[in-house]
């Protein structure tokens, strides 16, 4: 089970604010999924090789090669605010 | 109380490649801002990030010149944290299954054990307005062109004794890395960088104590003297009956201290997952072995190899095999009948001298292999001087020539004719009465004078044997 104090952590960390009403419908949802993830550990996966994705290929590489990138001002030109050719963004720390 | 530290390192060496690890972007330092920057570094939606295999290929060699475990199967994980150098607002790192595992690496007789090392790309670099740092900054300015630049992140397991046993670990790891070709080490350009993990605990406890982490050190120096400032704050804290906070530090140049970093997120929780845009890359073993196959010789190796075929001191091979080029140019004047104790004192000598009084590495300089034989041979036949050899060496390393041709140009041949030599020497003997006299009444030192005498009116080309042979003549005589 999960408890609203861990859902206004991960909010928290997640950059979310949540009204009362949002934390207690996220909760109960989570709950759900973790219920769910309980069931699917019943599961007999032994000889079951662990799985980090869900395509059946592996080692897709590309050489080292330059592509020159587009530059700078295409790039900057969909930036809210820019300052010179850098992203400028708002008060990091108090 | 006495208190031993332990001491663990992180170091991230940036990985030569041309391109990013998962675009095309070019890895050059510096440039304009986002110059070197694409939607796949960015993290605009839709990309797909694909990775470069020369990461995996520098990686592997890095393992197994750290004497790794070489994984067989190695994936990658989103590390989550928001900061504004983090465009995506994770970084693309390797949680559980790194390519190396457990190798370590040996300094000064001691084994200094490598938990893991691990890919994963740099961030962006943040500059603050209007203020020194971070704190004050009413806005910040953002430079992605290190972002996406490969890195591999190496770390021991806490076996590291002292601050000083930290730096001659560093030392090695940024010199092996140089060897084989992965990372150029350069410190100002923040190719190679290192945080460290120190505690203190009572001489003889099992159990560390509660650690601190430190950052912000660029250089070598720096982390030592961060260390040793941490260990001593730490100890202070201990025996004021105080305990000591787990937090990251930074290190202040200037003030030579460290002082908590504000945290910039409650706790560290990365909600580590496997990156779904990147497959899991199995490793060939028959890869591996290619890899290993095309392994230099490693700064280790160099040196015994020194001391056991050339018969040079331990430290004497240390010195020399520390800089990858001066070395390989050691065994290119060897390998053309340079005698070994004579290349080496020139090497080490002026040479390293020289490197150091003008800032520049060795490959900058103009010597070749062959003026060095061609100087250790002149000086060996007695055809100049020790000093002229030195004057000539530095000429070279400046200006490149060839040794044979200044020698005659510059009329530098030694003055070995005895005949000559005799009579300047009794010149000077008569022309120094008083000095004389003072010698024979038993200031035996006031032969030095005689034979700064001569050297100087043979503009130091006199052939210092011959000298003293005369003079041990001409004062016997006279006595």
């Amino acid at each position: 089970m999960i408890s609203i104090k861990e859902v206004e952590h991960v909010a928290k960390l997640a950059r979310l604010s949540l009204n009362d009403e949002e934390k207690l419908l996220y909760t109960q949802q989570l709950a759900a999924i973790l219920a769910y993830f309980d069931e699917l550990k019943q599961v007999d996966t032994a000889g079951v090789e662990p799985l980090a994705h869900s395509l059946a290929i592996d080692s897709v590489m590309r050489a080292d090669e330059v592509i020159p990138p587009p530059g700078a001002e295409l790039l900057l030109s969909g930036a809210p605010c820019r300052q010179g050719s850098y992203f400028r963004v708002p008060k990091i720390a108090e | 109380m006495n208190y031993e530290p332990v001491i663990g390192l992180e170091v991230h060496a940036q990985l030569k490649t041309k391109s990013k690890i998962f675009c095309g972007c070019p890895t050059d330092f510096g440039g304009t801002p986002n110059d070197h920057v694409c939607p796949v570094c960015l993290g605009l939606p839709g990309v797909l990030p694909v990775l470069n295999r020369r990461t995996v290929e520098f990686a592997i060699r890095s393992g197994l010149a750290l004497n790794c475990e070489i994984a067989e199967v190695t994936k990658f994980d989103r590390k989550n944290y928001f900061y504004p150098d983090l465009p995506k607002d994770y970084q693309i790192s390797q949680f559980d299954e790194p390519v190396c595992r457990g190798g370590h690496l040996t300094i000064a007789g001691k084994k200094i054990r490598i938990h893991r090392a691990h890919l994963e790309e740099d961030a962006g670099k943040l500059v603050h307005a209007g203020a020194a740092g971070l704190h004050g900054s009413e806005y910040s300015l953002v430079d992605f062109n290190r972002c996406g630049v490969p890195l591999l992140e190496i770390v021991t397991e806490p076996d590291i004794e002292s601050p000083e046993q930290a730096r001659l670990y560093l030392t090695e790891l940024r010199n092996i890395l140089r060897y084989i070709d992965v990372c150029d080490g350069n410190l100002e350009e923040g190719s190679f960088r290192c945080d460290a993990n120190v505690s203190v605990r009572p001489v003889g406890q099992k159990e560390l104590g509660t650690k601190s982490e430190i950052k912000n050190m660029n250089s070598f120096k720096a982390v030592q003297r961060a260390l040793q400032s941490e260990i001593e704050r730490q100890i202070a804290v201990l025996e004021a009956g105080g305990r000591v906070v787990q937090e990251t530090r930074l290190w202040n140049e200037a003030t030579g201290t460290t002082f908590p970093m504000r945290s910039k997120e409650e706790a560290h929780d990365y909600r580590y997952f496997p990156e779904p845009d990147l497959v899991p890359i199995v490793i060939d073993r028959k890869w591996v072995e290619e890899i290993a196959s095309t392994l230099p010789e490693l700064p280790e190796q160099r040196r015994s190899r020194y001391v056991s075929q050339y018969e040079l001191s331990p430290d004497d091979a240390t010195v020399l095999a520390e800089s990858k080029e001066l070395s390989d140019f050691f065994d290119a004047a060897l390998s053309i009948g340079t005698p070994a104790k004579a290349a080496a004192n020139w090497l080490m000598g002026p040479t390293i001298g020289y490197l150091n009084e003008n800032k520049l590495g060795f490959d900058s300089t103009k010597i070749t292999p062959e003026n060095l034989r061609d100087l250790t041979a002149a000086v060996e036949a007695g055809t100049i001087s020790s000093t002229t050899a030195k004057q000539l060496l530095l000429e070279i390393l400046a200006s490149g020539g060839n040794i044979a041709n200044l020698i005659a140009e510059k009329g530098l041949v030694q003055i070995s004719d005895e005949k000559g030599l005799t009579e300047i020497a009794s010149k000077i003997l008569i022309d120094n009465a008083s000095q004389l006299e003072s010698y024979r009444a038993g200031k035996s030192k006031v032969r030095q004078f005689f034979f700064g005498e001569v050297m100087k009116a043979t503009k130091g080309k006199a052939n210092p044997q011959i000298v003293n042979k005369i003079l041990d003549e001409l004062l016997t005589q006279n006595t």
